[in-house]
């Protein structure tokens, strides 16, 4: 099975402070420290899983610019068996759309059987691998958590749909998934795993190299426009209540009672 | 103007609570650019529980009843709506940032050749334009944004938007939109045993963490939770840990949950979880460690032992 695993280097909301750029139209992105996008790691996982059952290749994609080589090794040092990087600044504040066109022009360049992406990334919008399986015209299934191969050709799925109810599906290949985290434990990746991917080449792809227009990507083409950033108003602060426990409780539920919609 | 649509959101023949929020939020919205609400509805046998969406605002639901579409699927919603919205033309397009909702936004998104705002907190209407205010950078940061195409795709983040009655009428009108191929076959859906009210639609979770100490505890919660008419999330520390089911899990690499009421217990406050839980209406914390970040998130805060709080709280709840 080839496999293209779309990954994204993004701002690791655990480590940094976020605050407002001049203009206020962008996070201040001096000094931020980076890593891959959180479910991008478990979409990475499954395809290495599925690959080592099944064989194949594991082909990771991220765009980005230079320092996005990073993420690429990292993944590479997981078990992927080859990466490839598509960088230019053409591309740069394209949204959704644009970066679903860039990867369907990567995409053909190939013959895959199946892409994953991660259900979402820093900016939580989650859409670029539905665009991509509609531009592809392929089959799509968002915030999957299980898979496993059925028969030649097709793919048997779970997700969950509500309240912990979980569907499970068949779909043939070639398809595109969106990865919920939970559906493995990505593994560990050491030090000495990424030196050993130091000088494995990665091919560098700008606009031209895909065959892209530049003009019809990156900031002047996207639709989605940034109004304003801000940064959420704290509330009046947290009330400390103190006392022994009946006492807690029995404070706690007169509160409740009148602002928590307890009856 | 061909005004604002709603994707109705059904399951087994019945609305989805976002799809009363959703109405009621497209009203509004309708109403600051002097338009109506259509809602689509996809489903077999629902053409009654259309005529309801009157109620929150829709002046005209169009209806395409087909077995192909009882139950909902990527493809054959996307190219439903997609179908009729390329002959009507509608302003926007809102619906949940639900599962499905999650599910059809980028493919819809790109059969229109638009963009999508999802997830989103708040939508106003300024100088004939929408305003979509939605949490990036894990509610760290808020992005105010503008779809510059049409249809706008927008979805809203489910428990955020009040449902409001206006008393009014649809008018039903049946609809047979092209389907194309639907490739991805639902085979089974086993279901969560006791049914269990979903995360995201609950109005009232307890929630846990590493505080816990063990899955078994988990018991106590459950009994508050109950008593409460609520239900138990966990965090994702009590996950990783084996406690409890992902299905459990707030955060943002969990769910985001709205509730009205959110009772975090044995919960440090890593950003991740506060991600999935900062907007719920009331928090109280409940940790011993006077420290935690979730105390700071809290409207509420009780530093004391979990243990000792929690059953007293239910004790305190059953009188």
């Amino acid at each position: 099975m080839e496999i293209l695993v779309c990954v994204k280097q993004v701002p690791d909301t655990a480590e940094n402070d976020i605050e407002l750029a001049k203009g206020g139209r962008d996070i201040e992105r001096e000094d931020l420290v980076y890593s891959v996008n959180e479910w991008d790691n478990y979409a990475v996982e499954a395809a290495i899983q599925l690959r080592d059952q099944v064989g194949g290749r594991v082909t990771v994609v991220t765009i980005g610019g230079e320092e996005a080589d990073e993420v690429l090794r990292r993944q590479l040092a997981m078990g992927a068996d080859g990466g490839l990087h598509v960088n230019d600044e053409a591309l740069e504040g394209s949204d959704g759309l644009g970066l679903a066109r860039v990867l369907e022009a990567v995409a053909q360049q190939g013959s895959y059987d199946l892409i994953l992406t991660g259900a979402q990334a820093d900016d939580g919008a989650g859409q670029v691998g539905g665009m991509l399986a509609a531009l592809m015209d392929l089959p799509f299934a968002a915030l999957v958590n299980h898979i496993e191969p059925s028969g030649a050709g097709a793919l048997r799925i779970g997700r969950e749909v509500a309240g912990g109810d979980q569907e499970i599906s068949e779909m043939d290949l070639p398809c595109v998934l969106s990865i919920q985290t939970g559906i493995n434990q990505p593994r560990y990746v050491g030090i000495r795993g990424i030196r050993k991917v130091a000088s494995v080449e990665i091919p560098q792809l700008d606009a031209a190299a895909l065959g892209l227009d530049a003009a019809s990507l990156g900031a002047g083409a996207a639709r989605l426009r940034r109004l304003d950033y801000f940064v959420p108003q704290s509330g009046p602060g947290a009330r400390m209540l103190a006392g022994k426990p009946d006492q807690l409780a029995a404070q706690l539920v007169e509160i409740l009672k009148a602002k928590g919609g307890i009856r | 103007m061909a005004g604002v649509w709603v994707i109705a959101e059904q399951r087994d023949g019945a609305f989805r609570k976002i799809t009363f929020e959703a109405v009621s939020a497209a009203k509004k919205v309708a109403d600051g650019l002097g338009t109506e609400v259509t809602a689509v509805v996809l489903g077999s046998g629902l053409e009654a529980a259309s005529a309801d969406l009157g109620k929150y605002g829709a002046a005209k639901v169009l209806y395409a009843d087909s077995p192909e579409l009882a139950v909902y699927s990527t493809e054959g919603y996307a190219a439903a709506v997609a179908d009729l919205a390329k002959a009507s033309a509608p302003d926007a397009i809102i619906f949940g940032a639900s599962m499905q909702g999650k599910d059809l936004a980028g493919r819809l998104a790109a059969k229109l050749d638009t963009s999508a705002a999802v997830d989103c907190t708040a939508l106003a209407v300024e100088g004939g334009k929408i305003a979509i205010t939605r949490p990036i950078y894990a509610g760290k940061v808020y992005a105010q944004v503008a779809i510059n195409a049409a249809p706008q795709i927008i979805t809203l983040r489910p428990n955020v938007f009040d449902i409001v009655e206006t008393g009014g009428s649809a008018a039903v009108e049946k609809v047979s939109p092209a389907l194309g191929a639907i490739r991805v076959k639902q085979v089974e859906v086993l279901a969560e045993e006791g049914g269990k009210i979903d995360l995201t639609e609950a109005m009232i979770i307890v929630s846990g963490g590493r505080g816990m100490k063990e899955a078994a505890n988990f018991s106590i919660l459950e009994a508050l939770a109950s008593q409460l008419g609520g239900t138990v999330g966990a965090s994702r520390s009590a996950v990783d840990a084996g406690w409890r089911h992902h299905t459990d899990q707030v955060g943002q690499t969990g769910k985001v949950v709205t509730p009205n009421l959110y009772i975090a217990c044995g919960i440090s406050g890593a950003i991740q979880h506060l991600a999935g839980m900062g907007s719920s209406k009331v928090i109280v914390s409940i940790n011993k460690d006077p420290d935690a970040p979730i105390h700071t998130k809290a409207d509420f805060c009780v530093v004391g032992d979990l243990f000792e709080v929690v059953p007293a709280l239910t004790d305190e709840i059953k009188k």
